[in-house]
């Protein structure tokens, strides 16, 4: 059995993963519609306004995330970084070139290449959310470890029907969590009724890819077979907060929406994290699967790190919340709002 | 080792690792230098009220902001790749190095983050001073993530608070303070920051240069810029050569391979009451490890290493038998505990000499910018040629600096704890490194070309590209009030 410090390291390490996906889900989303929402420059500038003071703040929840889990269960981040080397490779090249890309248009001199750096935005912020997708489905169905904890896989254990379900489906939530920012930030325009539309179209959708999901759980993990219970109610939870936000976006309820789509996505993480638990890594032969209880730091190290995070993490999230809290006008398309200083 | 290239995957990793950190570390201190500038330019405009300072602010916040934005990107690779590529190191002192790293994240970074988008977004929602509060804990912010990523760092080189535990064959802490108070970290985080306070102001008084050739409207508003710059370039250079010399008095002790491959110190040189020439240069010859010929200058070691006219230096044949007497029954007998010499030797000098020259072209530009100075700037563009390049002279020092600390612990990643071969991912293919090796090179050749395209841009555009800015913004007297904000999204 994990101690109570391991178990809440490993809670700290979801909590932080979490919050990550529900923050830059929605600037994820937001990214993506560059392409597939805005028609003019003007409403790609009232999109990235409406991100603007809050995304690199959000991506600090993934360097919080992963910076927790080497200090706290450094067996999980070094199997886990190392197995998924090209993975992470790819993500990361993502993050590069989506993190300059708003500041890179907005500096751009001409149309065609503040056009060039939106379509980057665009596509890297499709990528990211994917490939995470993809990675967190590989984790919990089972990979090649040897006994020495060191991951060594073939492009079909990466790529399968279950992992890449898992990844359009984190990328379609971050989508559609971005279009419901969107209507939420927005004061009312044709970018916000293009917004509308789209996401009528995509409930429907999203809810064939829950059932997607559901159902390659079943084939490709042991979920169902070693926690059951709390998978299913996890699932029931997922398909009905989805519902609640089908509904409540037909009635125009933009807070209730934002808020129970945000939380389908928080939903899917833990259902996952708790299904992998008590292994951080699930390997095909179960004897090399990395157990909590072997892959974290001394008590010592762990003891000094909550201090500092429970110290630290309250005061961070009050201040990020502020920060919300005073960009919560409504964004003008074509308003004097301006991205940069 | 792999058949074409004759590299091994350690050499791949070696070399993606100082790849991505040198690229890294050309913007971070940049970011922190120009930070630190932004910070004081804006101080003077809430003091004075002077609306060219408010100027200043933005036009120098818009270079500030590209290179923050690369500096965060680049740093993202940073915390990821000791899973990737070092794993076993990543296991091997995870328990240590995991929560200094944790606690730059947490502390540093969400700090920076959020109060820069406050910063840059919200220049029309708050008073001054709360407008002024936001770069300056932005600031404070970056030199907290240096402080505790040089605290990871100091632990490599000066391995502190720590014991073996064999069981798990691992290291782990047993004195978290110790992380802190490392001495080889109160040696690296001051000269570091001096180190921002050069590399700062330079890019100002480069990009200054340049525009007072093409901005002839602009004389005041550059030549106050370049006064304030090469004034804190000023205090840097003191600093960075107070602490450089202390550093590597100390290093003496720490890593006495290091201070004798930075010297050229190939048999062991003085004694009591025995002067040490110093070698201006010298070429050691890399198979041999003897020094084939060098040109020196009497006294001056033992007065720059021991601040006497007398002193005593070991060479690195001497050393290199000491390190095997010590760590032969732990790592074996076929270590080889030899840095490369001449790349540690120059890299030194250059360091050195970039500082000496950033001081007197600092002391320079601070003369004749003086508001005294009858001087027209604009006449000479042989000076402002030399003011304008003299931008990119900081990043030779700063590289060759890493170079230097990092090249010197050789063989360890960890000294004398952990060698470097033994930290690498063992599971990481031959193909994904080489692929991640030309793909960050093309990265960062991409990313380093825009940037400079991008400052170019700022700099032809000049200052007058914020005055619309600066003229619009109208803070409102209460920014909480219901003026400030309309709850149902309608324009005020």
């Amino acid at each position: 059995m994990p101690s109570l410090l391991q178990n809440l390291w490993f809670l700290l390490v979801a909590v932080l993963f979490i919050g990550f996906f529900f923050l830059e889900g929605f600037d994820f989303g937001v990214g993506m519609s560059l392409k597939t929402v805005a028609k003019n420059e003007e409403e790609q500038d009232a999109l990235i306004s409406s991100i603007g003071p809050h995304w690199d703040g959000n991506e600090v929840w993934l360097i919080a995330g992963g910076g927790a889990m080497f200090a706290a269960i450094p067996y999980w981040y070094a199997s886990l970084f190392s197995g998924f080397y090209l993975i992470l490779f790819i993500i990361l090249l993502g993050l590069i070139f989506r993190g300059v890309s708003f500041e890179f248009r907005e500096q751009m001199y001409t149309s065609k290449y503040r056009e060039l750096w939106a379509t980057i935005a665009s596509i890297t912020s499709f990528i990211v959310p994917f490939f995470f997708g993809l990675m967190f489905a590989d984790v919990v169905q089972g990979m090649p470890i040897d006994a020495a904890g060191d991951l060594s896989a073939g492009f079909f254990d990466y790529v399968n029907i279950f992992s890449v379900v898992a990844g359009v489906a984190l990328a379609l939530l971050s989508y559609m969590h971005g279009l419901n920012y969107t209507r939420l930030k927005l004061a009312e325009s044709p970018l916000v009724e293009r917004a509308k539309q789209q996401l009528k179209v995509l409930y429907p959708v999203l809810l064939l890819g829950e059932v997607a999901f559901a159902v390659s759980l079943y084939f490709f993990t042991d979920f169902f077979t070693t926690k059951p219970m709390i998978t299913l109610i996890l699932l029931v939870v997922i398909v009905g907060l989805t519902l609640l936000a089908w509904f409540t976006n037909v009635k125009d309820h933009q807070g209730w929406t934002f808020m129970a789509l945000g939380l389908v996505i928080a939903t899917v993480v833990a259902l996952l994290l708790i299904g992998l638990y008590p292994r951080v890594m699930v390997a095909d032969n179960p004897a090399n699967s990395i157990l909590l209880k072997n892959a974290t730091s001394t008590p010592y190290t762990l003891k000094w790190m909550t201090i500092i995070a429970l110290t630290v993490v309250p005061i961070v999230v009050c201040y990020q919340a502020w920060s919300f809290w005073v960009f919560r006008k409504r964004i003008q398309v074509g308003g004097d709002e301006k991205y940069g200083n | 080792m792999d058949l074409i290239t004759g590299l091994t995957m350690l050499d791949l990793s070696r070399f993606q690792f100082a790849m991505t950190t040198i690229f890294h570390f050309f913007f971070v201190p940049l970011s922190i230098g120009l930070g630190i500038i932004v910070a004081i330019m804006e101080t003077l405009y809430v003091i004075k009220g002077d609306d060219t300072y408010k100027r200043m602010t933005k036009f120098w916040g818009r270079i500030f902001l590209l290179s923050f934005a690369v500096g965060v990107v680049t740093g993202i690779i940073q915390e990821f790749q000791f899973g990737m590529n070092w794993s076993r190191y990543s296991r091997y002192v995870g328990d240590i190095f995991g929560p200094a790293l944790a606690v730059e994240a947490l502390v540093a970074f969400f700090c920076e983050s959020t109060f820069l988008g406050l910063w840059s977004f919200g220049w029309d929602r708050f008073k001054k001073g709360v407008h002024l509060m936001f770069i300056w804990l932005t600031a404070i912010g970056s030199a907290f993530s240096a402080l505790w990523i040089l605290a990871a760092n100091s632990f490599m080189q000066n391995p502190v608070g720590f014991k073996i535990d064999h069981k798990f064959g691992r290291a782990v802490l047993v004195d978290f303070p110790a992380l802190l108070t490392n001495h080889q970290l109160w040696l690296e985080f001051p000269h570091v920051l001096f180190g921002t306070l050069l590399i700062g102001p330079f890019v100002v008084i480069g990009v200054s240069a340049f525009s007072l050739m093409r901005h002839k409207n602009e004389v005041t508003f550059f030549k106050k810029s370049i006064h304030i710059a090469s004034f804190i370039a000023l205090i840097g250079t003191l600093g960075i050569l107070v602490t450089g010399d202390s550093h590597a008095y100390k290093i003496q002790e720490d890593q006495p391979m290091k201070f004798a491959a930075m010297e050229g110190i190939r048999e062991d040189v003085g004694g009591k009451d025995k002067q040490q020439p110093w070698s201006v240069v010298s070429y050691t010859n890399p198979k041999t490890h003897d020094v084939e010929w060098s040109i020196d200058v009497p006294y001056m070691l033992s007065i720059l290493a021991h601040h006497k006219l007398t002193g005593y230096n070991q060479g690195t044949e001497t050393i290199n038998k000491e390190l095997h007497e010590k760590y032969d029954k732990k790592f074996g007998k076929d270590m080889n505990y030899y840095v490369p010499e001449n790349t540690l030797f120059y890299a030194f000098r250059i360091m050195s000499a970039v500082a000496g020259v950033l001081g007197l072209l600092a002391a320079i530009a601070w003369w004749f910018t003086r508001e005294k100075s009858n001087y027209d700037l604009t006449k000479y563009r042989w000076i402002l040629w030399i003011f304008g390049l003299s931008t990119f002279i900081p990043f030779f020092g700063t590289t060759a600096g890493w170079l230097v600390t990092e090249l010197g612990r050789y063989p360890w990643v960890v000294y004398g704890v952990l060698t470097i071969a033994d930290a690498v991912s063992p599971n990481v293919s031959f193909a994904s490194l080489f692929i991640s090796n030309i793909v960050y090179f093309l990265t960062f050749t991409a990313l380093g070309g825009v940037m400079i395209y991008l400052t170019r841009r700022v700099m032809i555009q000049g200052p007058a590209s914020v005055d619309e800015e600066v003229d619009e913004e109208q803070i409102p007297a209460d920014p909480f009030s219901a003026d400030a904000f309309d709850e149902k999204g309608g324009n005020n």
